[in-house]
């Protein structure tokens, strides 16, 4: 017999739809009859949704012939916070976007902002980037690349699943204003980050310059929205596959020793990346400014986990930056900073990676749930 | 039930004590320490209440529980009505049952304190909540009309849940904002499971939903909402800020930044709220202790909360590092009884100087300095001066800075024309709780900077009275 999700709807009164959601492995009909039994119900519409990978999760609709009570003391609105997903898809092989439901972030939030996220009750929180929102419509997009066990779980869920925690905007915005010339340098995933500061800086009337550098053509994104936002367009890969073959450096020096007047730099991407653009503009003294990426737990400023070292002083990176003046950054400390917790991030990967099933389950949050919202979710 | 002795006879009645998990056993699981009074205990300790007229305990308790009659309905073995006598005026009972330093408040104050051992007035609270709460018979107080008014709490800790306890009794529609995903403050993220098991304090909130109050997590006020929109936008009569005092110190020494040094915040935040001691069933990771050496410097019950957190983890070694001596130990008693009889070392009369670290950045050592008292300070405590010539270093592999707490300025910054002094934290009047900002009050830590859970909570009540009244008269 296969493992059932534990989410099991109470009704209060009367001959109501029923919700229950079960993960399906194995003889499928044999679990689905045996599940039914134990609800002493009669299916009544099945199968919503049904998910590709690995296992199924299904949600059944029932219709409950004996209404069953509430044990007295047992709390029913425990709903936890849920922030639905309206769209989602691929850019390129690990890299999703997603368009969250969150009507107050979008509302409060600038360029530069980030979130932090919670998947399930047993997740980690982990922060990334709000790429865009929509004030009209209440959602914001963020873009995650799987890298670890918490990004690929995400990465696995859909239109329609939910988000147990979204909390933020969170961070100092990105300081807009008319420099002049503006190069904006995105490396990987971080061109999702160096986008919302491309469209601001350029509605403030810069000249936008846009770097972008992926390892190789399938790993570019935004290559579009990039190019509609900036006056000039250069893609650098590491093996030439698209664009220029080379480094964003590479560009950035190029455009140096062409005598371009460059007004403010804005470089994010892996540490290394953003290292290297702080040399590359230090000597000419053009003013950069990274987007720093320090493991994070609250994102409000009461623990210091991202403590940063500008210029020799600590600053938390969730409230006082993440950006900072990069040719103060202690790039060392960061990347060793980072390291911490290396072997323990492995090992839940290997372990998720092996049986996501798990995981899986608690992220999935029922579309009847949301359909049915007077079925508080897991009360029993 | 049971006749009243004679005082004479009470006082004969030694104190009850509470059974508690054996040292060696206790030191390397999560659960709760103290197990709690049987019943039997609680009958017995409750016949040592004198029952004064005038009784001192009730003005010693920060929010005034009426603990003469909690103890009488006790003694009569009506454990469900003392517990809605309790609720009365706290909120949480089970919790501070068990998190009150009660030697400073209402057993400080019991008159049998003077020539006996006081009442154990703390354990019989948790004996009734903890009753009640298995009978799941809930007495909750009974709400008055809704008044139509609405009122927002920012921050979810003991000051703001009093304070909406309150409120919602007095029939004004409450909601409280939380930043992280759960309810509770420091109940939740700063006080470990073996000393507060976080189901009660879900359980005490999930009483106050049944109480009508509504709670919604995920919600930084100053980022999400600032309390101009929550007054202009989404229409609140009137806020009471309480979002305590979050923000870490750490010593500003060389090799802080050394990866193994964590703030007594992001150490307790990351075992108590994210359960990272459980890394089979839960995500977030923390610094595995395994047979290593750990130090936490300072000596308040942060300090003590971390090493007793870190000996569970699995240290080899887990020193409290302390720059006066146990005297001047803010922690209470009960506390630092507990960490030495877990075999916690105490190296009191010690200062850090240097944080030591290898070359790929990990933290290896502590550089320390031998303290000796020197002239009492002006708060009366005498100074700790450094003994010259008497550096060392110790070899550590981890160190948790817990050396006291500051204003998390999140909501100030984004409310300029609210007053704060130059710590950063915020001015309110002492008696009503108001701020210079018209329907804007203020309590707890964030007015009076890290203090007790029962204060927070008292604060609560006495910005809920006053909120109560500007509701009412529209007066400012």
């Amino acid at each position: 017999m296969g493992r059932l999700a534990g989410s099991v709807g109470i009704l209060h009164i009367g001959r109501v739809p029923f919700t229950a959601c079960v993960t399906v492995s194995g003889n499928e009909r044999q679990q689905q009859a045996w599940y039914l039994r134990q609800l002493s119900g009669r299916q009544h519409e099945s199968c919503l949704h049904e998910r590709p990978p690995v296992h199924r999760i299904r949600c059944f609709q029932l219709t409950c012939r004996r209404p069953i009570r509430p044990a007295y003391g047992v709390a029913l609105h425990t709903t936890p916070a849920m922030f639905p997903i309206k769209e989602s898809r691929f850019l390129s092989g690990d890299v999703k976007l997603f368009r969250v439901e969150a009507p107050r972030i979008a509302r409060k939030r600038q360029a530069g902002q980030f979130v932090i996220v919670r998947i399930h009750e047993h997740g980690e929180r982990i922060p990334l980037t709000i790429a865009d929102s929509d004030v009209e419509e209440g959602t914001i997009t963020i873009i995650v690349q799987g890298v670890g066990k918490t990004t690929r779980l995400l990465n696995q869920l859909e239109a329609g699943d939910s988000i147990l925690d979204v909390v933020g905007p969170l961070g100092e915005p990105s300081e807009i204003k008319k420099f002049g010339t503006v190069v904006v340098i995105g490396g990987g995933v971080g061109t999702a980050i160096a986008y919302p500061t491309a469209v601001a800086m350029k509605q403030a009337g810069n000249h936008v310059i846009t770097i972008v550098g992926a390892r190789n053509q399938s790993l570019l994104i935004l290559e579009d929205e990039v190019r509609a936002t900036s006056d000039e367009l250069y893609l650098m890969t590491d093996d030439g596959s698209c664009g220029e073959h080379g480094f964003v450096t590479q560009k950035l020096q190029a455009l140096i020793d062409q005598g371009r007047t460059i007004d403010h730099v804005l470089a994010i991407g892996p540490i290394p990346m953003m290292r290297a653009v702080a040399e590359v503009t230090r000597p000419h003294q053009i003013p950069t400014i990274v987007s720093l990426n320090p493991i994070m737990v609250d994102g409000t400023g009461m623990c210091g986990g991202c403590r940063v070292y500008v210029g020799k002083e600590c600053k938390f990176a969730c409230v006082d930056g993440p950006e900072f003046d990069a040719h103060q950054v202690d790039f060392t400390n960061l990347i060793q900073r980072n390291k911490m917790y290396r072997d323990r991030e492995q090992e839940s990967l290997e372990a998720f990676e092996v049986d996501p099933t798990d995981d899986l389950e608690e992220a999935h949050h029922c579309h009847m749930e949301q359909k049915f919202p007077e079925v508080g979710p897991r009360t029993v | 039930m049971v006749d009243k002795l004679p005082p004479k006879e009470r006082t004969k009645i030694p104190r009850q004590v509470m059974p508690e998990q054996e040292a060696c056993q206790r030191a390397h699981n999560f659960d709760e320490v103290n197990l709690g009074l049987t019943e039997a205990i609680a009958q017995r300790e409750s016949q040592r209440c004198l029952t004064c007229a005038d009784p001192k305990c009730t003005h010693g308790c920060p929010v005034g529980v009426q603990i003469r009659e909690v103890v009488d309905l006790v003694r009569e073995g009506e454990y469900l009505s003392a517990a809605a006598k309790l609720r009365e005026d706290n909120v949480l009972p089970a919790v501070t049952g068990r998190v009150c330093p009660q030697e400073n408040q209402c057993e400080g104050a019991c008159v049998l304190a003077r020539r006996f051992n006081s009442l154990a007035i703390g354990h019989i609270e948790r004996f009734v909540a903890d009753y009640e709460r298995q009978t799941g018979q809930v007495g909750l107080p009974e709400r008055a009309p809704l008044t139509g008014k609405k009122v927002a709490i920012v921050g979810s800790g003991p000051a703001g849940l009093s304070c909406a306890g309150d409120l919602s009794l007095k029939g004004h529609e409450v909601t409280v904002f939380e930043a992280l995903h759960e309810i509770g403050g420091v109940l939740i993220y700063g006080i470990p499971e073996f000393r507060l098991p976080k189901e009660i304090v879900r359980q005490e909130v999930e009483n106050m939903r049944a109480m009508g109050i509504d709670f919604q997590t995920n919600v930084v006020i100053g980022k999400t909402v600032t309390i101009d929109e929550l007054f202009n936008e989404e229409g609140y009569d009137a806020v009471f800020i309480a979002t305590g005092a979050g923000l870490p110190k750490f010593m500003n020494i060389p090799g802080e930044q050394l990866a193994g040094v964590y703030s007594a915040n992001e150490f307790l935040t990351r075992v108590n709220l994210m359960k990272a001691y459980d890394p089979d069933q839960y995500d977030s990771p923390i610094y595995d202790c395994r047979g290593r050496n750990v130090a936490i410097v300072g000596g308040g019950n942060t300090a003590m909360d971390s090493v007793r957190s870190a000996l569970r983890l699995g240290a080899k070694n887990a020193y409290i590092i302390y720059r006066r001596s146990e005297e001047e130990m803010p922690a209470r008693g009960e506390e630092v009884h507990h960490a030495k009889d877990e075999g916690v070392q105490f190296m009191n009369l010690h200062n850090p100087l240097e944080f030591v670290g290898n070359e790929e950045g990990n933290l290896s050592g502590v550089k320390l300095v031998k303290m000796e008292l020197g002239e009492a300070d002006e708060s009366g405590r005498r100074r700790p001066v450094p003994i010259e010539g008497s550096e060392f270093v110790m070899p550590i592999d981890m160190a948790v800075v817990a050396i006291g707490t500051g204003a998390n300025p999140l909501v100030q910054s984004t409310t300029p024309d609210m007053a704060t002094n130059k710590w950063g934290y915020i001015v309110a009047d002492e008696e009503t709780l108001r701020t210079n900002k018209r329907g804007v009050f203020a309590g707890g830590d964030i007015v009076s900077g890290a203090a007790t859970v029962i204060l927070a909570m008292g604060a609560g009540r006495v910005a809920a009275r006053s909120m109560h009244e500007f509701l009412e008269t529209g007066q400012w």
